[in-house]
């Protein structure tokens, strides 16, 4: 499956068929600092991905303060 | 997953509150959540025009609809900051935002203020970059509202900008910056407007969903300065924790809020003054700001 990633904008393949929190846990990514988005959709970590989605990782914390 | 009020599919879990949304219901949360905050420290009232500082990003943008849905007498201000490309498409997002819902909308750019832009006065000073910026947008946001005639400036800070700027206060422990961290500070002299940060209640994850399900095209990449800004690493840090402990941030900061900031603001005790020049608040005689623009153009 392709995930989409932010700042800067890339895509990368990973393994599909098992729950967002797989995915996020095995690119190192906490769950509280992402949306997770399929289409027009977000999705929670317990929904199951496949094969042939696409998932945007959109990344949540602006700064500098 | 299903929705914790009608059982619905879930969009969004937030697990601080052990708790999961579908749209409609997180959206309702959310603007409830606002209300609160401005219930809570009397922010303002439905008679008061409020500036809403906005930056083109999900938190800003989010809070301005919010109001402008609960039907507050809203004007923006978007600070131009002249940091190239980011400058000039965040603008964008705020014009087009303006336009879209009939709401006026006040620009003012930093280079005509200060007497260079954001990237000027960080290759001309000492400070951080976000150190300088931040220094000129406070000023010229009280500047334009008292210009305006309005009696509060909104700014979008969410848990976590106040979550990572009370845990760099405290990491250093600067006492002096712990009674003046509030999301609601009092006009206390007749320069000084409001400041209120309705959404310190939600997390930027929140504010970044109210923002997508409500189809608020916002700027998604971050300022180009922010890297290895010591916000985020404090951000990064708390993170951290609130995966081991959801509801960490939350109460890191409620906590404070509610028990330990009163004992430091008994303490503190400030003469404010006007500044010599310009006119505006400050605690010396030049205010930081003058200082900052006298510094840009001794340099250019």
């Amino acid at each position: 499956m392709k995930v989409v990633l932010r700042n800067p904008r890339r895509e990368v393949e990973v393994a599909g068929n098992r729950r967002v929190k797989d995915v996020l846990r095995d690119l190192e990514i906490l769950p509280e600092t992402v949306l997770v988005i399929r289409g027009d959709d977000l999705i929670t970590a317990d929904q199951h991905v496949g094969d042939a989605d696409t998932i945007e990782l959109r990344p949540v914390m602006s700064g500098g303060v | 997953m299903k929705c914790r009020k009608c059982g619905n599919a879930a969009v969004l879990e937030l697990r601080r509150h052990n708790a999961a949304f579908c749209g409609p219901d997180f959206l309702e949360f959310f603007r409830n959540q606002v209300r609160e905050a401005i219930r809570k420290y009397r922010m303002f009232t439905p008679d008061e025009p409020v500036l809403v500082a906005v930056s083109g990003g999900k938190d800003s943008l989010a809070l301005w609809d919010v109001l402008i849905d609960d039907g507050y007498r809203t004007t923006g201000l978007y600070l131009d900051l002249g940091i190239f490309d980011y400058s000039v498409e965040s603008r964008g997002k705020c014009e087009a935002f303006a336009a879209a819902r009939g709401v006026p909308l006040l620009v003012r750019r930093v280079a005509d203020e200060v007497g260079a832009p954001v990237p000027v006065i960080k290759s001309v000073t000492r400070r951080p970059p976000c150190s300088g910026c931040g220094l000129s947008k406070r000023y010229l946001m009280n500047r334009a509202a008292l210009d305006e005639g309005m009696p509060v400036v909104a700014t979008g800070h969410n848990l976590d900008d106040e979550a990572a700027t009370l845990f760099g206060s405290v990491m250093h422990w600067q006492t002096d910056a712990l009674p003046r961290q509030s999301p609601a500070l009092a006009s206390t002299h007749p320069k000084l407007v409001r400041r209120v940060k309705p959404l310190y209640r939600l997390s930027e994850r929140e504010t970044a969903a109210y923002a997508f399900l409500r189809k608020i095209d916002y700027i998604v990449d971050e300022c180009p300065f922010a890297k290895g800004a010591t916000s985020i690493a404090h951000k990064e840090t708390l993170n951290r924790m609130e995966d081991a402990s959801p509801g960490a941030k939350h109460n890191f900061l409620f906590g404070f809020l509610e028990k330990a900031r009163p004992a430091f603001e008994r303490a503190e005790a400030v003469v404010l003054n006007e500044c010599t020049r310009c006119g505006q608040v400050t605690t010396g005689t030049l205010c930081a700001f003058c200082k900052l623009a006298d510094q840009v153009k001794r340099s250019l």
